[in-house]
């Protein structure tokens, strides 16, 4: 242990957060602050075509009305294929079309419900199922399915699969699912943007990225990076709800439009319906074991409700696919993992990503597997483990391995007595 | 009836984004007096970052907790982060802010070599003074060798560090590829109790055990695990935006509707520490802060199943599954 | 059309003008720019806004302001002796009670309302108390240790 390193320090910023002192983006307000309230889809899915701003622009202490002609460049997010604002069309209820900036979120809310908006509905695809199927209606133009490379699926292929299945004395399938979940972060998501005298931009920001948001930021609005300067730090909960740029963008471009400092607070309704969320999974697992325990093949499909966009999907995908297998050695190994776009609110990033549903369906799959051949869970997952020097699916060699020693303390913990032969197990050798 | 049974779940989690090429960035610059602020860019999001970063600024530099400044609330004064996500803070900003107050150290010790007539391989850095090892009442303080470098020398004391796992090649045909520089494993035993006659499922007791690679702070360690062990609860028990899966009706609006765990839910959390430390990192540290919400849907599960015998494969474990699942057997 | 609304914030006289509609928590925020009650629901579900009125705890959100006429309100700013921080402020920071921080000052002031009626409570009840307060970091658990400390230490 060093003089500080490995000490139980209390948090730098603990005294700040215990007295209420820690200042949070909504804790800032500037004089003259302009509130922001969003325009937000009642259909799920349809073409936008016409939208009449009108009656809210002549509401009394509306500053500035926003849609998408007023964006200079209207595509970002991590796949760069979300609006700002959306223009043509929408693909999930609650997306955002027009923001309205006012005296006050009364005043802006009154203007916001004097907003028309005419679509020409669509039907809406809900099932990734059979979001996949070619003659199911398109979320997006570029189809269902988001390319990896020249296929619609990540693969990962080590070894000979069907070989292994032929080696196999059981066979054990089964399919597994996750649902949509919401981050609940405390702290929803909120934006202060100021214009400065000298043309930059302040943005005080809840984002866990900023250093990302500010080139995504850029981009939207064709500035350089030092016109953007981005205030945060210190964040109230983020488990991945603040990897996405929500409302930074629309702050900042009603600071550009008005001249005046701009807040926009989501209300918590929208953070459940038009927020970024963890996406649904199916996984379909193949094994095949040996009747002493030991995995020797694996085959599994695993899709991923993308929602509309892309963000970080296909990224959250790949993340899937690596470690799918969990943390045991496997010789032979089939992955195809799909990343499939449904009319529902965005997924992306929540902590865990692709791997909190890997991690279910491979645990659970291992007391499975373990009932097959008539094996302890204990020792279905000791003889499987991987150790130092051991390779994953994707060829990755795994140094500092410390399952098996986080199962002995574990075990201990919970006062149970392990066979002999499983305490003796480490990670650092393998026994002859 | 009440009936009770334990799971296991055992996992794995990489450190940092997976394909790499996410860098971490940081700068030490020391002030008159010898203390430091130290510039990162990572974001607090309540993991407490701020402090493990000024743990292991202070440490390299002999300083108290008290000398360190951090600041981290703005893109113009700190150099670049990729973001605080992907487990990668206390591993990855940690490499850098280590390399940079090391900058930082020889640079000190060289400017001390002088002024006490030695070798800088003779010197250590103790409570803010630069000392002569084997005469240790031979030293410098910090304040005055800042001092001395800053109105003697006009010279500004400082230290850099950068630190990103390179990013892998990927072969597409079969998903050949490095993607992360180090992974953390951990082992969750879960024990519940349900109700055979309303599906209820409560969870007694989760004990975990993770391998943080080395804790620069075990209680924030601690932390991390109690509340994703909470996390975890919340996803195997409670939590689901489409209650109609995959239609969107009924979607819940309010935490009136979409659950999450309160202090009643959570039974007793027992969370453990080991370390295998990790040969990418400086001081061996691995990332958990996202697994931590992992492995206990799946022991929960797997301890429902020990429990009544049946197997839940689809989440959240609701009573009316409890109850199918019970009329199927 | 705004009222008069006269109470005791933090043991200070204050006046304020707030419309019929305003709830305790925006007349705080926003007209009197005390800001540790914090808007994370606004329907009265997380805690995160909860204040101390004549010594019981609510949830500021949906507290129209114009009902603290003439009572005590008391926020985590109006805690503490001078320079001197509250035991249950000092027990959360050594306990590592706040992550993120957002809620921290809703469930001190609940553990607060809870130990002034029962210093000397049990796990269970200090549980049973902090139960209308999300947290979606700590597991609760360090926020539980921290407010047993300050109890244990009434014993």
């Amino acid at each position: 242990m060093g003089v500080v390193v490995g000490k139980r320090i209390p948090r730098y910023d603990g005294l700040q957060h215990v007295t209420g002192r820690t200042q949070f983006v909504d804790d800032v307000s500037y004089p003259n602050m302009l509130w922001v309230k969003a325009y937000r889809s009642p259909v799920v899915k349809g073409e936008i075509l016409n939208v009449d701003v009108s009656q809210a622009e002549k509401t009394p202490g509306v500053a500035a009305v926003l849609t998408a002609k007023d964006v200079p460049a209207n595509q970002y997010g991590f796949s760069n294929d979300q609006p700002v604002l959306a223009e043509k069309g929408v693909r999930f209820k609650g997306e955002a079309i027009v923001a309205v900036a006012a005296v006050d979120e009364d005043t802006a809310q009154e203007a916001v419900e004097k907003i028309r908006v005419d679509f020409k509905e669509e039907t809406p695809v809900f099932d990734p199922i059979e979001a996949m199927k070619p003659d199911t209606p398109r979320v997006r133009p570029e189809g269902n399915l988001w390319m990896f490379g020249e296929v619609p699926y990540r693969r990962i292929r080590l070894g000979d699969v069907e070989k292994g299945f032929k080696e196999a004395d059981v066979i054990v399938e089964e399919v597994y699912r996750t649902q949509n979940q919401d981050h609940a972060q405390l702290e929803g998501q909120v934006s202060v943007a100021r214009l400065e005298a000298n043309g930059v931009i302040t943005i005080n920001s809840v984002s866990q990225c900023p250093f990302l948001h500010q080139l995504q930021l850029a981009g939207i609005l064709k500035v350089p990076l030092n016109r953007l300067k981005f205030i945060g730090g210190t964040v109230g909960g983020g488990f991945g709800s603040k990897n996405d740029m929500h409302a930074d963008h629309i702050t900042s471009l009603l600071a550009l439009k008005t001249g005046k400092p701009v807040k926009w607070r989501w209300t918590r309704e929208e953070e459940f319906l038009a927020s970024t969320v963890q996406g649904a999974w199916i996984m379909e697992y193949k094994d095949g074991v040996k009747k002493d325990g030991r995995i020797v093949a694996r085959k599994i499909r695993a899709i991923r409700d993308a929602g509309a966009y892309g963000s970080l999907n296909p990224y959250v995908v790949d993340k899937h696919c690596f470690l799918v297998c969990g943390p045991y050695a496997i010789p032979n190994v089939w992955i195809d993992g799909y990343c499939v776009f449904t009319n529902k609110q965005v997924s992306s990033s929540m902590r865990g990503f692709g791997i909190t549903p890997a991690s279910f369906s491979n645990e659970v799959q291992m007391d499975k597997i373990a009932e097959a051949v008539g094996k302890d869970p204990w020792e279905i997952r000791f003889i499987n483990a991987v150790r130092d020097g051991d390779i994953t699916a994707t060829r990755k060699t795994l140094e500092s391995v410390a399952l098996i020693e986080t199962m002995k303390e574990a075990a201990k913990a919970a006062g149970i007595q392990l066979p002999d032969h499983l305490m003796a197990m480490s990670s650092e050798k393998k026994e002859v | 009836m009440k009936k009770r049974g334990k799971g296991i779940a055992s996992i794995f989690y990489p450190t940092g984004m997976s394909g790499g090429g996410d860098p971490s960035n940081a700068l030490i610059k020391m002030k008159l007096d010898g203390t430091i602020d130290l510039m990162v860019g990572s974001i607090d999001i309540g993991q407490g970052c701020k402090t493990v970063l000024a743990q292991l600024a202070a440490e390299e530099l002999g300083l108290a907790m008290e000398q360190v400044t951090v600041i981290n609330d703005n893109t113009d004064s700190c150099p670049m982060d990729t973001g605080t996500f992907a487990s990668r803070v206390t591993h990855s900003m940690g490499n850098a802010v280590v390399m940079a107050a090391r900058e930082l150290r020889q640079e000190i010790l060289e400017l001390a070599a002088a002024d006490l007539k030695t070798s800088p391989v003779n010197l250590t850095i103790e409570n803010g003074e630069v000392k002569i090892k084997q005469s240790p009442d031979k030293k410098i303080s910090l304040a005055d060798l800042a001092g001395k470098a800053t109105f003697g020398m006009g010279k500004i004391l400082a230290g850099r560090g950068g630190y990103v796992k390179a990013p892998t090649a990927k072969d597409e045909e079969t998903g050949a590829c490095n993607p992360f520089a180090t992974a953390a494993y951990a082992t969750t035993i879960a024990e519940v109790e349900v109700d055979t006659e309303t599906g209820q499922v409560e969870v007694l007791q989760l004990i975990s055990v993770y391998d943080v690679g080395k804790a620069i702070n075990p209680m924030l360690c601690e932390g991390q695990i109690d509340g994703g062990s909470v996390m975890g609860l919340g996803m195997a028990l409670m939590e689901n935006l489409n209650p109609y899966y995959p239609g969107i009706d009924f979607q819940p609006t309010s935490f009136a509707d979409y659950m999450i765990p309160v202090s009643k839910d959570t039974g007793k959390i027992i969370a453990k520490i080991i370390e295998r430390p990790s040969t990418t990192s400086l001081y061996g540290t691995k990332g958990i802060g996202e697994m931590t919400a992992n492995s206990e849907a799946p022991a929960i599960v797997n301890a429902v199943y020990n429990a009544i015998g049946v197997r839940i494969t689809d989440l959240p474990i609701t009573p009316e599954k409890i109850i199918r699942g019970l009329e199927e057997k | 059309m705004e009222y008069a609304l006269s109470f005791s914030l933090n043991g200070k006289p204050v006046q304020v003008a707030v419309k019929a509609n305003s709830s305790l928590l925006d007349v705080l925020r926003n007209q009197l720019f005390v800001t540790s009650p914090k808007k994370s629901c606004d329907t009265g579900d997380c805690g995160a806004c909860a204040v101390l009125i004549d010594g019981e705890a609510v949830n500021s959100c949906i507290t129209l302001a114009l009902t603290v006429e003439g009572k005590k309100v008391t926020t985590v700013e109006g805690l503490g002796e001078g320079n001197q921080i509250h035991p249950l402020q000092q027990a959360f920071h050594e306990h590592y009670a706040a992550q993120c921080g957002f809620c921290t000052p809703g469930v001190i002031l609940v553990a607060k309302a809870l130990l002034d009626k029962n210093p000397k409570p049990t796990r269970e009840e200090v549980t049973q108390a902090i139960s209308g307060n999300l947290c979606r970091c700590t597991g609760y658990v360090k926020i539980i240790d921290a407010i047993m400390a300050v109890a244990e230490a009434n014993k």
